[in-house]
């Protein structure tokens, strides 16, 4: 395929897709905002608390290893 | 024993720390509800942690960390049988507080259209098109092949489509899908 050729399927393919898009990209945008109203979420104590306890764990362990 | 096999890497905490929030993310879109999602998460970090000497600092641990969230959730999920899922969970209640560019509506009809997909759907457009891993980090990660993570992916667009009916126009994207792995086939 030359350059032109597949430069001018590339643009019908475009156009043929423009509606399709749009749908593609309100789910994606949604999905996005979803996973994104998690992730922007504090950090519960839970989890600063327990890998506050494996690090305690883990230094004392390491601390008796070397006694 | 030498010391690089007793001590913990410093940046191995600091990287699980870092990686909670998008781990915390992927659970909820796995389980459906906060609750379930938060224990999954704390049961991964404990999984992490020993198995922290198998992982090599400096590849990528959002990756591994997301693969030991996945087989422990599929694992208790064996376990337990199939529960009813909370599709009515606290990620809604959550929306209330982060609504974000859409309305707070539009979204719990989203989540629970994501619900309704099949889990191998729903984690591959979840991997895809929110956590940013590439099709190959993700075929990784669920342990299958690149092209299965497409299809599916393709396969969630379209379900998820008919489900919202986004103006009417499912007939659109399955052209688009189609469209869009031949030209990804070409760029890749």
């Amino acid at each position: 395929m030359t350059h032109s050729q597949s430069k001018k399927l590339g643009q019908e393919r475009a156009n043929s897709n423009n509606a399709a898009s749009e749908v593609t990209n309100q789910i994606s945008n949604k999905l996005q905002a979803l996973y994104k109203s998690v992730e922007d979420q504090t950090i519960p104590d839970r989890f600063l608390d327990l890998l506050e306890q494996l690090d305690a764990a883990e230094s004392k362990h390491s601390k008796d290893g070397h006694q | 024993m030498s010391a690089a096999e007793q001590d913990l890497d410093p940046g191995f905490k600091k990287e699980l720390l870092g990686s909670l929030p998008s781990l915390r993310a992927f659970a909820y879109s796995l389980t459906g509800a906060s609750d379930k999602a938060d224990d999954l998460v704390q049961d991964t970090v404990l999984k992490a942690w020993a198995k922290n000497k198998s992982f090599q600092m400096g590849t990528n641990m959002k990756a591994w960390l997301f693969t030991i969230l996945r087989n422990e959730f599929y694992s208790q999920m064996r376990k337990k049988g199939r529960e009813v899922q909370d599709t009515e969970g606290t990620f809604t209640d959550s929306l209330a507080v982060h609504p974000g560019q859409d309305s707070a509506l539009d979204m719990q009809d989203f989540k629970k259209a994501l619900d309704q997909l099949p889990e191998d759907q729903r984690e591959a457009i979840v991997l895809i098109g929110a956590s940013g891993f590439s099709y190959e980090e993700a075929a990784e990660i669920c342990d299958c092949a690149v092209g299965t993570i497409k299809s599916r992916v393709s396969r969630a667009r379209i379900r998820l489509t008919e489900i919202l009916d986004v103006k009417g126009a499912s007939d659109y994207v399955m052209d688009a899908n189609a469209a869009s792995i031949g030209s990804r086939a070409y760029s890749r």
